[in-house]
């Protein structure tokens, strides 16, 4: 064994059967298989002890405000650093919708240049189109939030606004003064923010479906669409979902392009005309400026409360990628 | 936001490394600041001017917010603090020592807004408070026309913009609007961040007059440098005095002049609505925050000296800049306040 794998064994500095040095190279090998398994359990360990060491710091600083508002810090909408009462349900309402608006919009586009880029593209469209859509993802979020503010946002008050008030202007949903900033602005912009991420993450994942799927789906004479559906897209949906979900991560954190365009009014509202307010705008506007223990706590807890978001989403994600996962990946149709 | 970080980053590791970078022949000194944004342009020219005339002092200053300029000072952790909005009672209370507000220049606020032509405006205190509560909706208010006669109003609703990040010229805004509004100091108060009763946020003075420039019927609050800088219309506001007055660098001094007069000893006075003929009414002092008594020597000698210079040398950079400079009287009440910052109970200034 040691002759097989040991890297010094051809060298010829050694013969491998004097039983001693087998002896020491093993007794080096296991204190290197040793090393390197501390090595990383220390390094997977610090992480654990890096996020409970922030959940304490945290739950320290928003101590004051745990222990004055309680449960009502989630379910009231008050929100008065001068009078120090503080709600969050309208932060906690604007992260949400904001977020699944950009998921609305961005699954569908995202998915489908995916699967058009891994499926159906001709081979010299694939390196550029594929370029520039991880391009999108490296621009700064206050570029985006800037163009949102100077392109984005006046075209939402002078046309798409106004258009969608008089044709469906019965819903809810699009009631109100066009303002151009708002939900549906901060929905818009997340919606390109995230699509790079879904787009490039699915990507990778239809490119790693073996090629024998397809292949067994045309042999029994599928067409182009089913081969995708049934083949392809059945057998990547874990890591589909994955993809997704990686987008919503980014699009519940999102701070710079959202507060640029909310139009930071902590309301809640069913129009999508109607500005909102989340969690991380109101933590990235008001913390440099709060000066006394509760509000600070108060806006720790806020960030408290997206951390605990945050790991619930991923917690549902692991669920639904589980119970996906274990389905059945045999094609019955 | 994390770029300015990692430029502030940057520039503070290379301020660091030619500190202990040159032998200790020419040891430097290094003073640590942070406080408000709003003066940063003007305090960062001083430290710049400064440094010319005194090779051995450095400073270094961190616009981090005059929220966190309170809290660094409170905690030691910084040479000296700066607000745009006095400390309270009970904030100087938690504070380690007795500190000292120094006012180094006056600031004012203005309203712009964004009509067709951009005609120019007038506007009362009750006017503007009655905007912001969003009882006054619309720009052809009768209200409205009657102060501005022969100005095109359009029949148009006002989209109210204020700043949705915590800042000291939301204070000074809304300080102003509480002493002129008694329903405003009920039911809002005053502070860097208040919930505001009608209007969108926008972040910081750009996103303001980028909202405001945007949208037409827009009405927002800036710094009156931004606005001059930008070319932004500025509305006259009316005075306590009855006049209507234009946002100008002299029209804030004017305000600061005549609240002198009444000037408390530890400089912590609200300037908005200030008397006198020519003031305009929306203007405050920003100040540095200073311990009276210093922990070192060397250092304390160094701050009260820059302290002496920027109220003095320092005030001619001010109107380039387009901050107000500070009316000679409060200039002489501030050398008195200098020459009481010590180190274990010796004045630290040197003869001037």
């Amino acid at each position: 064994m040691a002759v097989v794998f040991g890297r010094a064994g051809g060298a010829g500095t050694a013969t491998p059967t004097i039983p001693p040095l087998v002896g020491a190279r093993r007794a080096r090998r296991r204190f290197g298989d040793r090393g390197f398994r501390e090595i990383t359990r220390a390094a997977g360990l610090s992480l654990v002890v890096m996020v409970a060491g922030m959940a304490a710091v945290m739950v320290h600083a928003a101590w004051p405000s745990l222990r004055r508002f309680g449960w009502a810090f989630i379910t009231t909408s008050n929100w008065d650093p001068v009078a120090e009462q503080f709600g969050a349900l309208p932060f906690i309402f604007g992260t949400l919708v904001s977020s699944l608006l950009a998921l609305l919009l961005a699954v569908p586009l995202g998915l489908g240049a995916a699967i058009y880029l891994s499926e159906l593209a001709p081979r010299a469209v694939r390196p550029p189109v594929t370029f520039l859509i991880e391009l999108l993802a490296a621009i700064p979020s206050v570029v985006y939030g800037l163009w949102g503010i100077f392109v984005l946002a006046p075209w939402l008050r002078t046309w798409v606004q106004p258009a969608l008030g008089h044709t469906l202007g019965f819903l809810p949903l699009f009631q109100g003064p066009p303002y151009g900033v708002g939900m549906l602005a901060a929905g818009l912009i997340l919606a390109i923010m995230i699509v790079p991420f879904i787009t490039a993450v699915s990507r990778e994942v239809l490119l790693a479906v073996p090629r024998t799927q397809r292949e067994a789906a045309l042999a029994l004479g599928a067409t182009g669409w089913e081969t995708t559906r049934v083949a392809v897209l059945r057998y990547g949906r874990s890591g589909l979902i994955g993809a997704i979900l990686l987008g919503l991560g980014r699009a519940l954190g999102e701070t710079m392009a959202v507060t640029m365009l909310i139009g930071n009014r902590p309301e809640i509202s069913f129009s999508l005309f109607v500005p909102g307010y989340t969690m991380a705008s109101v933590i990235a506007n008001e913390f440099t400026e709060a000066t006394s223990d509760l509000y600070l706590g108060a806006l720790i807890e806020v960030g408290l409360l997206l951390l605990v978001l945050t790991l619930a989403v991923n917690g549902m994600a692991r669920l639904l990628v589980w119970s996906v996962g274990r389905g059945p990946t045999v094609v019955r149709e | 936001m994390t770029s300015r970080r990692l430029v502030v980053g940057l520039l503070t590791a290379l301020l660091l490394a030619s500190t202990f970078g040159v032998g200790p022949a020419t040891a430097q000194l290094l003073i640590n600041g942070a406080g408000a944004t709003f003066p940063y342009p003007i305090y960062s020219k001083w430290f710049d001017e400064y440094a010319k005339i005194s090779q051995r002092v450095n400073f270094n200053y961190q616009s981090i917010g005059s929220g966190g300029g309170i809290r660094q000072i409170t905690a030691r952790t910084v040479d000296f603090g700066a607000t745009d909005g006095p400390m309270t009672d009970e904030q100087l209370k938690s504070a380690p020592g007795e500190l000292f507000h120094i006012p180094t220049v006056v600031g004012a606020v203005v309203v712009t807004y964004n009509l067709p032509g951009n005609p120019k405006l007038r506007f009362t205190p009750e006017i503007l408070a009655d905007i912001f509560f969003g009882k006054i909706t619309k720009w052809n208010d009768a209200r409205i026309k009657d102060v501005n006669p022969g100005a095109n109003l359009p029949d148009q609703p006002i989209v109210v913009v204020h700043r949705s990040d915590g800042s000291g010229t939301t204070y000074i805004w809304v300080d102003y609007l509480a002493k002129v509004s008694p329903q405003w100091e009920q039911k809002v108060g005053r502070g860097t961040s208040v919930k505001w009763p009608a209007g969108l946020g926008g972040k910081g003075n750009e996103g303001v007059a980028g909202q405001v420039k945007n949208t037409p019927g827009a009405l927002g609050y800036v710094e009156l440098a931004y606005a001059i800088k930008n070319n932004l219309p500025a509305a006259s506001i009316r005075n306590q005095a009855g006049r209507f007055v234009e946002p100008t660098i002299t029209s804030t001094t004017s305000a600061a002049a005549a609240a002198a007069a009444e000037m408390p000893s530890d400089f912590r006075v609200s300037l908005t609505n200030a008397p006198g003929r020519d003031a305009y009414p929306i203007a405050s002092f920003t100040w540095l925050l200073v311990y009276r008594e210093q922990p070192d020597e060397v250092k304390g000698k160094a701050i009260v000296n820059f302290l002496w210079w920027a109220a003095h040398d320092g005030q001619k950079y001010a109107a380039d800049l387009l901050y107000a400079p500070l009316p000679a009287p409060v200039v002489k009440q501030i050398e008195a306040k200098l020459r009481q910052v010590a180190y274990q109970g010796r004045p630290l200034l040197a003869a001037q």
